[in-house]
């Protein structure tokens, strides 16, 4: 090293070039971090992998795609096993749509509100609550549909049964609706405040810069925000599982009890022998479920990609 | 003249219809939150003693305490902390500090939103092949523990990446010019004036880990054992799965006592929950920039 | 353009530059580019071993980019381009293999002063510690040292231990300075350091960087025309990311151009 005090003295900079003790660490950590980094598709790829390891036999053996998809006949311990997957597809899509129809206008109103009315403390107390709506875990929301939702709706339409689409449905667009709204309003938030002003300055009021400004401008993030919400109630399990009246049946009103495609794994694969066919074919739903929610949050990243783009 | 007036009064009355809608609908969406506690403090709170937090249950779990379900949970959050959080801290500081803007990142980035989104009992059947079978775990806090750890990894990521983002790119380049290199950097500017906000991410995690079920119910989590756990190859109770055990399947379970695990989730998640808050926003003020 | 910096050798020989020796910074045809918008293109030119080489020219004219570059800066901006190729002692800077070690032989002070968190006995610190000076006697013999030379000192002796980013702006840039300084650098690049300091201040500093001379190298920036002239050995003038001339700054000043928007600029007549 260069004797201090006389520092242009020496060989010269490019001398210096020597790969110490500080480089290699860094290297070291930058493989390490690295390793990290890469974890995450490693695991991705591995839960695939994995589910598709334990699904395989099933999917090359007894499945028949035809009677997986249009019969509702989901009779895996029977004597004469059918896998009618259809009236669990429904299910799922009956209580995640009638979620959706609830919460994708509560959610993006809440979004609006939070972003363009609300400020300073109301905003963040709204803030915190939709953050605890979110920290509610899912078997808590499933009890709350059993012990609280279910003698509450069958006082109020006098029905037998409670555990029902409109139950569920409720209880999961409640689940939904805050990442919804945290991404809706994030998306709101994106849409930069020059427009805003360029509008207001030209007279339009804040309703009308809502309008014709701000939701055009934030379209893509908002229909992400939608996306990534069915993807959550699509996939949610708890809640379904306590809440929807577990019963395979295609339903023909909002009182009719479902069973989802989630809530069979979870209720069945207890009762399996590891490797069998029943076995298998719950895995095989596990690859359905896994391949409709990557499709859906691809989307989502597409589409607000899409944004950052221009 | 008029008419423009005529309009603009119109539009007033639109803005303040809209105002109001929204807000009904925001209250719409936080009201539950507070009616399901309220009712979860009222159902339950009765049964809340130190006997039902400290005592296991009894009588087929129709009477006694939760205490097995409480530890076995502490264990499983404590293992699955153990392997996610290093693991996620690395890879948002990959992310953040190291990674270029070419395919693999943003593939990266895809897979930690695939994580997050894909439904948590495929998460549980990928436990069950890869850890409980595979690996040869078995059923057990280990293997439960790590598909929590997996499921919950995006969480880490996240939370840390914000907070590594928010350290200022000055800071940096002035490390980097004086000639640290970049880990050295990491080290001594960036991870100092971010660590809290990992905290509160990791605090975040905690409540979200506390919290699922479908993930530990193949995996390592049963509905009674008389002790409690050993080690990470034991069986353990769960308050998630105790609670969804106590509610669907055991029978003649008093009402109050399903409501007092209830309770005591949702006090510890909503608990955590809000630490986490608290210290994001006292974290705010803080600022040291 | 090289032709005429050696023209400036044959002038200065013997001053103080040390114009007979091979060049320290040798620039080819350098390009900077952001995003794919040029900031800089095709710049050549030498700088000398105990030369102060000014740099001028208005705003956007790429003379930040252009330290930068020297600095190896654009490995921490994924945006930046750099063609053409920067020699120190006829090293390419892209050549070598530990960059973080080239770095750590250049010091470089920006215009708005980038305090780390730190302490200020700690930020002035941070380089020596790096280099593996531990004992604290030596450290506090570098800080004493290097806060001294960037003029403050005295100011601050008394609350080393408070955070830097606590001092008054002007008082920060000089702790940069002073950081900078703590490198031991062979190489000083300055990039308008004078804009968040009072006058009298610049002055002391001035002070400072001419005696540093004999001892290293110094790339100053500046939109201050007269500080060019008060202490650039040559200067180069930038505009619009094209190097318009590069000339002995008496010469310079003296209205020896060879292209009429240097004469134009000096004299203030736009920028």
């Amino acid at each position: 090293m260069t004797p201090a005090g006389s520092p242009g003295a020496g060989a010269g900079i490019g001398a210096m070039d020597r790969r110490d003790m500080a480089w290699h660490v860094d290297r070291a950590a930058r493989l390490l971090v690295f390793v990290g980094g890469i974890s995450a598709i490693v695991f991705i790829v591995g839960i695939f992998v994995f589910i598709t390891k334990e699904g395989l036999a099933f999917v090359l053996g007894p499945l028949k795609l035809g009677e997986f998809l249009t019969s509702i006949a989901w009779r895996p311990t029977s004597n004469n096993p059918t896998y009618g997957a259809l009236a669990l597809i429904v299910g799922t899509a009956s209580v995640t749509g009638f979620a959706m129809l609830l919460s994708v206008p509560l959610s993006l109103g809440a979004a609006l509100f939070i972003a363009e009315f609300a400020s300073g403390k109301t905003r963040e107390t709204l803030k915190v609550l939709v953050e605890m709506l979110a920290a509610i875990p899912s078997v808590v929301w499933g009890f709350v549909g059993m012990s609280i939702m279910n003698p509450l709706i069958i006082q109020t339409f006098d029905i037998p049964v409670g555990l029902n689409v409109l139950n569920a449905g409720l209880i999961l667009g409640l689940m939904a609706a805050p990442i919804m709204t945290t991404i809706a309003e994030d998306a709101l938030k994106a849409v930069p405040d020059t427009y805003r002003e360029a509008a207001e300055a030209l007279g339009a009021t804040r309703w009308e810069v809502i309008v014709k400004v701000v939701i055009p401008a934030s379209r893509n993030g908002l229909l992400a925000a939608v996306l990534l919400g069915v993807g959550r109630g699509f996939g949610e399990t708890m809640a379904v599982l306590m809440a929807s009246g577990h019963a395979i049946n295609l339903p023909t009103s909002v009182f009719d009890s479902v069973r989802a495609l989630t809530a069979t794994i979870a209720a069945e694969l207890g009762d399996t022998v590891t490797g069998g066919n029943h076995y298998g074919s719950l895995f095989t739903l596990g690859i359905l479920l896994f391949v409709v929610t990557f499709a859906i949050n691809l989307t989502a990243d597409i589409v607000v990609r899409g944004i950052r783009r221009k | 003249m008029f008419a423009a007036t005529r309009l603009n009064r119109r539009s007033y009355r639109n803005q303040s219809v809209a105002r109001a809608v929204f807000c009904l609908m925001t209250v719409a969406l936080v009201i539950p939150v507070l009616l399901i506690v309220g009712t979860l403090v009222v159902k339950g709170g009765p049964a809340i003693s130190w006997e039902f937090l400290f005592t296991p249950p009894r009588d087929n779990m129709t009477a006694g305490g939760i205490l097995p379900a409480l530890v076995g949970t502490v264990w499983l959050v404590v293992v699955a902390l153990l392997a996610s959080v290093p693991l996620g801290i690395a890879a948002a500081l990959y992310l953040s500090e190291y990674a270029p803007d070419n395919l693999l990142t943003r593939t990266i980035n895809l897979a930690i939103i695939n994580l997050a989104g894909v439904p948590s009992i495929v998460h549980a059947l990928f436990g069950v092949g890869a850890f409980v079978l595979f690996f040869r775990f078995g059923a057990s806090i280990l293997a439960a523990s790590l598909t929590l750890a997996i499921m919950t990894l995006p969480v880490v990521i996240v939370a840390t990446r914000e907070s590594l983002q928010a350290v200022p790119q000055a800071f940096r380049e002035a490390c980097l010019n004086m000639g640290a290199t970049r880990w050295q950097t990491i080290r001594k500017v960036v991870l100092p004036n971010s660590v809290s906000g990992i905290l509160t991410g990791v605090i975040l995690e905690v409540s979200r880990t506390a919290g699922e079920t479908a993930p530990i119910m193949f995996t390592g989590a049963t509905a009674f054992v008389a002790f409690l756990p050993e080690s990470v190859f034991d069986q353990t109770m769960a308050m998630s799965y105790h609670l969804y055990y106590t509610a669907t399947q055991a029978t003649d379970v008093p009402e109050e006592l399903t409501f007092g695990v209830a309770l005591v989730l949702i006090g510890m998640v909503l608990l955590m929950n809000a630490v986490s808050i608290g210290f994001r926003v006292y974290l705010r003020g803080l600022k040291k920039w | 353009m090289v032709g005429l910096s050696a023209e400036a050798a044959v002038a200065n020989h013997g001053a103080g530059p040390a114009y007979d020796e091979p060049p320290v910074i040798e620039v080819r045809d350098l390009s900077i580019a952001y995003g794919g918008k040029r900031a800089l293109g095709n710049v050549t030119l030498d700088i000398h071993r105990h030369e102060i080489f000014g740099i001028i020219g208005p705003a956007n004219s790429g003379k930040t980019s252009f330290l930068r570059a020297l600095n190896r800066m654009d490995a921490f901006n994924s945006a930046m381009e750099v063609e053409g190729s920067i020699c120190i002692n006829g090293k390419n800077v892209n050549d070598w293999r530990n960059e973080y070690a080239l770095r750590r032989r250049i010091g470089v002070v920006f215009p708005l002063p980038a305090g780390l968190p730190l302490t200020v006995y700690e930020n002035v610190a941070f380089s020596p510690r790096l280099r593996g000076i531990r004992k604290k006697a030596e450290l506090d013999e570098v800080v004493e040292r290097c806060l001294r030379r960037a003029a403050l000192w005295d100011e601050v002796k008394g609350r080393l231990d408070s955070l830097g980013s606590l001092l008054s702006g002007g008082q920060q840039q000089r702790l940069t300075i002073a950081r900078a300084l703590s490198q031991e650098p062979e190489l000083l690049l300055l990039d308008e350091f004078s804009i968040a300091v009072d006058p009298v201040t610049t002055m002391r500093i001035e002070d400072v960087l001419k005696e540093l001379r004999s001892e290293l190298t110094i790339v100053l920036v500046t939109n201050l025309v007269q500080q060019a002239r008060r202490l650039a050995d040559r200067t180069a003038f930038f505009l619009m990311g094209e190097l318009v001339e590069i000339g002995d700054t008496e010469d310079l000043f003296a209205g020896e151009v060879k292209d009429e928007r240097t004469t134009g600029y000096i004299e203030g007549r736009f920028g």
